[in-house]
């Protein structure tokens, strides 16, 4: 059944993939880096969704995911392991990990308090960062090499990285739709909406708001694994506590609780800082007022314009 | 490592406390009163120091141009409080958090195009500059004296109006329960815009105090806003006693990590292993002592909330 | 709604930059620096410099029109490179200069000299790149960040200044900078403290200074943290007590803040705006003249930057096409620069004098300006340079 909705998505996902082809015959090459960095925060912002937006936990520390994710896949290449297939999913591992460890600390607590504690965390992590002088420090290091993936995907193709970033999107808004649409995804939304019912009626939100940080923090892993070979360059800035504010106010700004929410916040969020910077050395100013008066219209975020969300 | 070294640190710890109480006590009531997140209260802050050093310039007299600043930074807060926040007030925590997110770029940039980008000339008048001599022999600034007088005032101040007023009983309540408040007749939105300016008034002085001896730049609120929320979170949030006791305990704690965590370190484990760990460790301490506190009272010492 | 809008902003983008497709022989040079955020002012400082050495030059080099594109970092590695990407494949430049931060060069200088084009460092001085990391394509219109400290060690030492308190903020600027600082000197270290980064109250580790006593002290303190710290230290009675030394802890960007708290303080660097090189005074006249304020070392780089580039173009006559004769003109250095006689190291880094400069009380309208007081190290050559392999 041909709903609206999907008929949004079809023509979304056909605008990105026209856009390579588009951009090279215009002679606009820069535009596939640009969008493809707005791919990969996508994932982050995906992955950050899940618990945030769906499980109402708030979480500060979320860029450190990120970082791991991204210092798996630099570490590993720095000691000559430049095999994806050994790096990502390590970046994936070592993060769901760290998300292990400190959901299970931190998910005792709620509001407030949760966010504290998992910002404290990752402020604990990015001093870490910072102080580890063997990987550069806060200088942060070089990717020594991107990860090959030998022979079938060429990260060092702008296009090919392109379309496999806009794949793994796409694979991420589809695992996160069907998680939430799941008994377990009803569960972690049920505890979100209602915590003292859900537990009245014998669910523990415990272990689900546990098992969706986990997968939430492996999927930012890999968002990690692909920026650092976007970037070739990874810094502890990677994990302050300003970019998980950032990936915050993309699900924010995008709606929370709603599939294509994340999506919209992350291209809306960067392509109009893009614009805006292009216009005036002053663009925060602009900036500022526009995030405060898309917060008190749309009350459902940018996503709640083409249709109601999921929660 | 002398008790007097200790006794000085000690003094560092509670006149730097004291400084970050007067940013956290109109924090606290804001979240506890209004239940609303304000990441501005860092821009609140700005604008106090901002508004000093020009009303001091354009006067001739840092007086009045204290006394000004403190006027204006009450205006700019029940400014932004009538258009902007009154929208929030029923909004998830997160939609004022990226609202007040918004007001932080608008302010920083704002005061950038009006003062430029360079950190401000803040002056102290004469009879504030210079030391006074602690009976341990070392110089003491008299500015930071003032500063430590001007917060215990500030506090006792609050806990006058908080305890003893009809303000302060609304205050408590609202803290307590908002919806019983509203329910018996009270005006609560006037109450938020006086309770909002406020705690921006507390922001805009800790601003003009610490705006002589920090730098005056745009974005320099940001820099203290994490420690005054670890700040709040220990100390229970809608409390003012909390805020207090919490602003004093991360204070001095954080005062004697930076001073003496390095040579206690060095005694246990090696030198060059303390030199590596020691500020690390410092630098965690807060967040480390925020988490203890919440392992045993998860609401934080002085908690508001019935 | 939103679809249309941001279809209009992206159709809009892309019709904003054809006309850059459609080009005349004009010389482009990106310059990426910080324009946001609190270390703004110091971008502020390089690109009225840059736009200065372009009124200088007629806006042309050997007989072209030339265009600077001017980037913000924001002060993040990976939208320097973002930037470094735009600026070459949809604006693209010549030439790419600026950056101010050694985690962002580092990031940036792979790019554009893998697409061939030439960079010019007009402040970070990142030790890879000095060293092992050296390239044909990349040249440093600055120093190597080492230098400075130690410049300023081999004054103390020579000095005889048998003891030194070191204090520095806790991230890799900073332990760099007391090691570049302990190569050369070889006295007595106190105690060596590292603050956390951005901390903005030095009291605790001013009464623990005070309490070891030292003969002076030695701080790395670049941007808010400098105003800071020196305005506590010169509050807790200090000034007159003990002499502090720094490095890019107080410079023409934080005198305006610092004011008579500045009056004092030592700092080592290989510039200043009194220095007796022709070319210097004509850049700080104009820079006064048109600008309102005084030029700082940062923006003294840039606009050598940009004259450094003129003077390979002019040498090859335009011809952009021809790397090679352009690194090679380029490593000439045939032109008047702000330090006086320029020579290139074979790491493409520059060879140049370093002085300890003090600042005084003065009759502008900050009350206070840095003078040279004395050379400090004469043809001082970076520590990295025979890591490099280039030979020339």
């Amino acid at each position: 059944m041909i709903t609206r909705r999907i008929l949004l998505w079809i023509m979304f996902v056909l605008v990105l993939v026209a856009l390579p082809p588009l951009a090279t015959a215009l002679g606009q090459t820069y535009y596939i880096d640009l969008v493809r960095r707005v791919l990969i925060l996508s994932i982050a912002a995906i992955s950050l969704n899940l618990i945030l937006g769906y499980g109402g936990l708030v979480s500060f520390g979320h860029a450190a995911y990120l970082g791991i994710g991204a210092y798996s896949v630099g570490i590993m290449a720095f000691y000559g392991a430049a095999s994806g297939w050994l790096q990502w999913p390590l970046a994936v591992a070592a993060s769901a990990l760290v998300a292990l460890a400190i959901g299970a600390v931190s998910i005792r607590t709620s509001g407030i308090y949760f966010i504290m504690i998992t910002l404290a965390f990752t402020q604990m992590l990015y001093y870490l960062g910072i102080s580890l002088a063997e990987f550069g420090g806060d200088d942060g290091m070089r990717l020594k090499a991107r990860s090959q993936f030998s022979g079938l995907v060429d990260l060092g193709d702008p296009v090919a990285f392109y379309y496999l970033a806009l794949l793994l999107m796409l694979l991420s808004v589809f695992l996160v739709y069907r998680i939430v649409n799941s008994r377990f995804g009803m569960a972690l939304r049920a505890a979100k909406s209602n915590d003292p019912r859900t537990r009245a009626i014998g669910f523990s939100p415990y272990p689900y708001r546990l098992a969706a940080f986990v997968i939430a923090g492996a999927m930012c892993g890999l968002a990690g694994a692909l920026y650092a070979n976007h970037t070739n360059y990874i810094t502890p800035g990677l994990m302050s506590w300003q970019q998980s504010g950032d990936l915050m106010f993309m699900v924010i700004l995008g709606g929370m609780a709603s599939t294509a929410g994340p999506v919209i916040g992350t291209f809306a969020l960067l392509l109009v800082e893009e614009v805006l910077k292009g216009w005036t050395e002053y663009w925060q100013v602009v900036l500022g007022p526009l995030l405060v008066l898309s917060v008190i219209f749309f009350k459902r975020g940018l996503a709640g314009m083409f249709y109601k969300p999921d929660a | 490592m002398t008790w007097a070294l200790v006794f000085e640190q000690l003094l560092n710890g509670l006149q730097y406390g004291v400084m970050l109480f007067l940013m956290a006590a109109g924090l606290t009531l804001v979240l506890g009163i209004m239940n609303m997140v304000n990441l501005a209260h860092g821009s609140l802050y700005m604008v106090g120091a901002y508004l000093a050093v020009a009303f001091t310039g354009w006067t001739g007299n840092y007086v009045a141009g204290v006394a000004l600043a403190l006027l204006g930074t009450l205006l700019v807060g029940m400014a932004i409080e009538v258009v902007t926040l009154r929208a929030l007030y029923n909004r998830d925590h997160l939609d004022q958090v990226l609202a007040t997110f918004g007001l932080i770029l608008f302010f920083n940039e704002l005061i950038s195009m009006i003062w430029g980008r360079g950190a401000q000339y803040a002056a102290l008048p004469a009879w504030l500059q210079g030391h006074i001599e602690l009976f341990t022999g070392s110089r003491y600034p008299i500015y930071r004296v003032a500063i430590l007088i001007v917060g215990l005032l500030t506090a006792v101040l609050l806990w006058y109006v908080v305890t003893r007023t009809r303000l302060g009983m609304l205050v408590r309540a609202g803290a307590s329960n908002r919806t019983m408040v509203a329910a018996l007749g009270v005006n609560i939105k006037l109450l938020y815009t006086v309770v909002f300016g406020l705690g921006a008034a507390l922001a805009g002085l800790a601003g003009l105090m610490a705006g002589p001896i920090y730098a005056v730049q745009p974005g320099m609120g940001e820099l203290i806003l994490i420690q005054v929320f670890v700040v709040i979170v220990i100390g229970g949030i809608g409390s003012v006693r909390g805020a207090l006791v919490g602003a004093i305990v991360v204070g001095v704690v954080d005062t004697m990590g930076r001073a003496f965590l390095k040579p206690l370190l060095a005694s246990v484990i090696s030198p060059p292993a303390a030199e590596a760990a020691g500020p690390a460790l410092a630098s965690m301490l807060i967040y480390l002592l925020m988490a203890v506190v919440l392992a045993v009272r998860p609401a934080g010492l002085f908690s508001a909330r019935g | 709604m939103i679809k249309s809008i941001l279809a209009s902003v992206a159709a809009a983008s892309v019709a904003f930059s054809l006309p850059a497709a459609a080009q005349q022989q004009k010389i482009k040079i990106g310059f990426i620096t910080t324009l946001s955020g609190p270390p703004a002012i110091i971008g502020k400082h390089m690109k009225d410099s840059v736009d200065l050495a372009l009124d200088h030059l007629g806006h042309k080099m050997a007989g072209s029109a030339v265009e600077v594109i001017y980037g913000d970092d924001q002060f993040k590695p990976e939208v320097g490179v973002q930037l470094a990407e735009e600026m070459l494949k949809k604006n693209q430049v010549d030439f790419m200069a600026g950056i101010i931060w050694s985690n962002v060069m580092m990031a940036v200088v792979p790019v554009v000299t893998g697409a061939g084009h030439i960079m010019v460092g007009a402040n970070a001085g990142a030790s890879p790149l000095a060293g092992s990391q050296c390239n044909e394509l990349y040249f440093s219109a600055s120093w190597n960040n080492d230098q400075s400290p130690e410049a300023l060690g081999k004054y103390l030492n020579d000095k005889g200044i048998g003891e030194l308190y070191v204090m520095a903020p806790n991230y890799q600027a900073g332990k760099d900078m007391v090691a570049g600082l302990k190569r050369y000197y070889k006295g007595k270290i106190v105690d060596e403290v590292y603050t956390k980064f951005q901390q903005t109250d030095y009291q605790a580790e001013i009464s623990q200074l005070r309490a070891k006593n030292p003969k002076a002290v030695f701080v790395f303190y670049p941007g808010g943290m400098g105003i800071q710290f020196v305005k506590q230290y010169v509050q807790a009675g200090l000034r007159d007590q003990i002499p502090l030394y720094s490095v890019f802890t107080v410079d023409e960007t934080t005198l305006p803040a610092l004011r008579e708290a500045a009056i004092g303080q030592y700092e080592a660097r290989f510039w200043s705006p009194d220095l007796d090189v022709p070319a210097s005074k004509k850049y700080v006249a104009d820079f006064e003249k048109k600008y309102g304020y005084i030029p700082s070392y940062y923006g003294a780089q840039s606009y050598d930057a940009i004259m450094l580039i003129d003077s390979a173009v002019r040498a090859t006559k335009g011809n952009l096409k021809d790397t090679q004769a352009l690194v090679k003109e380029m490593r000439k250095a045939n032109y008047n620069s702000i330090r006086g006689k320029f020579q290139f190291n074979n790491n493409q880094h520059p060879i140049q004098d370093f002085y300890l400069l003090q600042a005084v009380k003065a009759g502008n309208k900050d009350g206070v300006a840095m003078k040279i007081v004395q050379k400090a190290f004469e043809k001082h050559q970076d520590a990295y340079h025979q890591d490099c392999k280039m030979k020339w």
